[in-house]
């Protein structure tokens, strides 16, 4: 039994007095907050940082290219010599081309793994299957587009013989099979998400798994799915190292996948990677570009929280 | 520490109503005294207008059917009710003679002299040599000579020394949910606080471990005041000196825990101790 | 059962069980049908993979040896080795890792434990879920404008390293916040209970109950850090490095920047030697894989 009167040492109520750090602790516990505000601000001046020097930078490529012809115009000629054009609509079919292509790919491939994986798969071999999504997912874009480069396109040239070295479809397959994990793993935790109440009623009246999956599951899970697609499409729009490598660098204003094109992100690493002066027109393309990139993944996420939101089942 | 000991405990049987609370001179003095206590969760009035004063050394036990506010008030008197966001309070609950919502009385500060254990055995997941020693390392108590001193004497406060003395380092989820509450009432007496809070501490533990803690409850009042809430008629007729019976947010009856169970002046209270409804 | 006649006395059936049951076949083989497709196109992805693995180690083992490890970059594909690279991107993790984990933990705390629901928190909320979502290429372009020139750091370690870790930053809050949200809100309270300030309670009981989490889900945010390639090359990370850097302030290159380089070289040996390359980056992101498994597993929680 506690008998505080017949022991030798001071109380613990005692010795807590004595030690006394009152005064520090509240001084930590005021300040600790400010801190942890401060450094989740970090994130906020990102965005900040990210917006001013794409708006700074573009404000200044205005200055000398006018804005029209930047937006209508059909040809992006920077390089040349004698009258450089910048028509970004070339810049952006070519990431169209590649991001349609990667989701003709995905989307279907996706989506069955996510069903399999969802209504048919035994433990087991989601065990297996998820990780190795996992490690697909992992892959870096730079490995992906050395594949593309070296395996795809020489496959791909056996079937079509006219498809040059560089062109659209090589990077867009393999674009494609860069967010199949993606859609893949979003889909099937929205389709986790349906309730087994919802499955066992229509099992319970004769229906088979695959009417489960197509009439129950699917269209309960629809938002959760169109938002994994509208992500998965925001990152093949994003995708950098994989056009770069295998899609070439001619900026084409047309509807020909087999010729090596050039999207926005294999333009700002191309002129990276060379040396145009600081304070030309090409270094400042770069930022309008980034920034006609960026308002182009800004719209695809913002649709894709607008569709969780407003679809949001509640069962 | 509380120096008053030893009482026998029918010394102070005297009916208290709860709206007179007079201070007679046999009874205990009064460890906390709520007055006029309302309390909010938005715009539902989950307390309302308590008035109860609660006595040293002695097991007051508070009743009543689910949602009465029998848990919230028990968490309002260490202030733990305010980790939810949107409570309001108006009155007072003085501790030991200070308001306990006055603006100058850290709730640390508080808390440091009023133990509490929780409904669901909730021992951090460390040693158990670390669980006990938590609260003393807390507030600054670092001589690893102390700290082995003040971990067996809880540990045998709570009844549970010479089940765990020998794997002190053990993590104290190994533990079966029964001893892991008394670690958590060991944690507690770590600090000697005052008083021991109780919110239903039986209520997810066997018939056996049950049993353990009521006796462990028993030998406590000596040092401690005790203020236990429960669902279980029969605890608190076995193991209370005083019951306070709620109902909808309001003390229906305080009294005697002999005079609640066999003569109840309220006809509510009766209907809910012979268990016609709750 | 099978009920071809009605029953005098017995109401008119809607449903004729003999056209369910003849129907029942085909509904059958549809199902199996779709379940052997939908199997097949996960193999489909799984196929890839295996390809990939296949080719990149049938390319690149023969380029692996020690001097591949002992080598700076060269003209000539049998001289060439990634030892620069490999540096490099050893003393980019140094700047990420503490810089990326400090900010990260340090937000996630923050959001999970301090901030209450008002505009400016939900308003950081959406602004890191934004964040997430912009091209890796852009951050590249952050980095340039920002650490490149306004601060003067050039194309050094430090400068990159902020670059990546800015990247990262939204994955390792969202690793943090999920295992700090993990922590169970009663072994919180019972700190409280104790008297414990709201700073004692994160740092003894909810932060070493959530490290493993947060350590897991910051080691594969790091291994995205150590793949990336876009915003090394637009802030201007050279590749043919000879010397080793000695300091944050120098001069480097990075694994997937020497691959690059040697990928997009024409002849057929520097395939080869970008392959070896892979390998190196390759086994360096399955050793970061497998230590997040292993305190994922080691750690497994005991509430």
């Amino acid at each position: 039994m506690v008998n505080p009167t017949t022991r030798e040492r001071a109380s613990v109520q005692e010795l807590i007095a004595k030690a006394g750090n009152n005064k520090r602790k509240k001084v930590i516990e005021k300040i600790i907050p400010i801190i942890l505000f401060l450094i989740a601000g970090v994130s906020v001046l990102t965005t900040i940082g990210i917006v001013a020097t794409l708006i700074f930078e573009t404000v200044t490529f205005f200055r000398q290219v006018s804005l029209l012809s930047f937006i209508f115009g059909t040809e992006w000629l920077p390089f040349s010599n004698k009258e450089p054009k910048f028509g970004i609509l070339p810049l952006i079919v070519g990431t169209l081309k590649i991001t349609l292509i990667a989701v003709v790919v995905a989307v279907p491939i996706g989506l069955a793994a996510a069903i399999y994986l969802s209504e048919y798969a035994s433990d087991n071999a989601r065990r297996v299957i998820k990780p190795v999504l996992e490690v697909l997912a992992g892959v870096p874009t730079i490995v992906y587009g050395f594949f593309a480069l070296t395996f795809v396109t020489p496959v791909l040239q056996t079937i079509i013989p006219d498809l040059k070295i560089f062109n659209a479809l090589s990077p867009g397959i393999v674009v494609g099979f860069m967010i199949i994990p993606m859609i893949a793993s979003l889909s099937e935790d929205a389709m986790s998400a349906v309730p087994n109440a919802m499955r066992e009623g229509a099992l319970a009246m004769g229906a088979t798994k695959f009417e489960v999956a197509m009439k129950v599951v699917l269209p309960a899970a629809l938002s959760g799915i169109l938002a994994s697609v509208v992500l998965a499409t925001s990152r093949a729009i994003g995708e950098t190292m994989i056009v770069s490598l295998a899609g070439g660098s001619t900026p084409r204003f047309d509807a020909d996948f087999t010729g090596s094109i050039q999207t926005m992100t294999a333009y700002i690493v191309q002129v990276s990677t060379g040396d145009a002066g600081y304070g030309t027109p090409i270094y400042y393309s770069i930022y309008a570009v980034g920034f006609t990139l960026f308002l182009f993944t800004l719209l695809m996420n913002f649709l894709a929280s607008r569709i969780t939101k407003r679809f949001r089942e509640a069962y | 520490m509380v120096q008053l000991m030893n009482r026998t405990d029918n010394e102070t049987k005297a009916t208290v109503s709860p709206m007179e609370a007079p201070v007679r001179e046999a009874a205990k003095p009064v460890v906390y005294d709520t007055k006029q206590l309302n309390l909010w969760y938005g715009s539902h009035h989950a307390l309302k207008n308590i008035d109860l004063p609660i006595r040293e050394n002695e097991v007051t036990a508070i009743i009543g059917p689910s949602g009465c506010g029998k848990s919230t008030y028990i968490k309002t008197l260490n202030r733990m009710v305010e980790l939810v966001d949107g409570v309001r309070t108006s009155g007072e609950i003085l501790y030991r003679g200070r308001n306990i919502f006055d603006a100058k009385y850290s709730v640390e500060e508080l808390r440091t002299r009023v133990g509490m254990v929780f409904q669901k055995p909730n021992p951090f997941p460390k040693s158990i040599y670390d669980n006990i020693a938590y609260g003393p390392r807390i507030h600054g108590i670092k001589n690893k000579k102390i700290l082995d001193e003040i971990v067996e004497q809880s540990l045998r406060g709570a009844a549970i020394w010479d089940e765990v003395k020998d794997r002190l380092n053990t993590n104290a989820y190994s533990l079966s949910g029964g001893q892991q509450q008394r670690i958590c009432i060991a944690r507690a007496l770590a600090i000697e606080p005052d008083v021991i809070l109780m919110d239903e501490p039986t209520s997810a533990l066997d018939p056996i471990s049950t049993l353990k803690v009521e006796e462990l409850v028993q030998e406590l009042k000596e040092n401690y005041s005790i203020i236990i809430v429960t669902h279980n008629m029969q605890q608190a007729a076995r193991i209370s000196d005083k019951t306070a019976f709620f109902l909808n947010g309001e003390v229906i009856e305080f009294d005697d825990t002999d005079k609640i169970f066999q003569n109840p002046a309220d006809q509510r209270t009766e209907d809910y101790i012979s268990g016609r409804f709750g | 059962m099978r009920i071809t006649e009605q029953q005098p006395g017995v109401s008119k059936r809607y449903i004729d069980q003999t056209s369910v049951s003849k129907r029942m076949d085909g509904r059958k083989i549809t199902n199996t049908v779709f379940k052997t497709l939908f199997f097949m196109a996960t193999l489909v992805a799984l196929l890839v993979l295996g390809i990939l693995f296949y080719r990149i180690l049938s390319q690149g083992l023969g380029f692996l040896s020690a001097d591949f490890f002992q080598n700076f970059a060269s003209r000539f594909p049998e001289k060439a080795g990634i030892k620069a690279a490999l540096v490099g991107s050893l003393w980019l993790m140094a700047v990420v890792a503490p810089v990326s984990m400090f900010l990260g933990i340090g937000t996630a705390i923050y959001l999970e434990e301090y901030a209450k629901k008002n505009r400016v928190n939900d308003f950081i909320r959406m602004n890191i879920s934004n964040l997430a979502g912009v091209p890796s290429v852009v951050f590249g372009l952050l980095g340039l404008t920002i650490f490149v020139r306004a601060l003067a750091l050039g194309n050094s370690i430090l400068a990159a390293g902020f670059t990546m870790s800015l990247l990262i930053l939204p994955v390792i809050i969202v690793a943090a916040q999920e295992a700090i949200r993990a922590v169970p809100q009663h072994v919180r309270e019972a700190s409280y209970g104790m008297g414990a300030t709201k700073w004692q309670t994160i740092t003894r009981v909810v932060l070493p109950s959530a490290i493993p989490g947060i350590l897991t889900g910051s080691i594969l945010a790091l291994s995205r850090a150590i793949g990336e390639t876009a915003p090394l090359i637009v802030i201007g990370v050279p590749v043919i490095i000879h010397f080793l850097p000695t300091g944050v302030m120098d001069t480097f290159t990075a694994l997937p920047m020497q691959i690059y380089d040697w990928a997009k070289r024409p002849q057929a040996d520097f395939q080869q030697v970008a392959s070896a390359g892979i390998i190196v980056l390759m086994a360096f992101l399955l050793l970061m894989n497998s230590i997040a498994v292993l305190i994922r597993n080691k750690f497994q929680k005991r509430y």
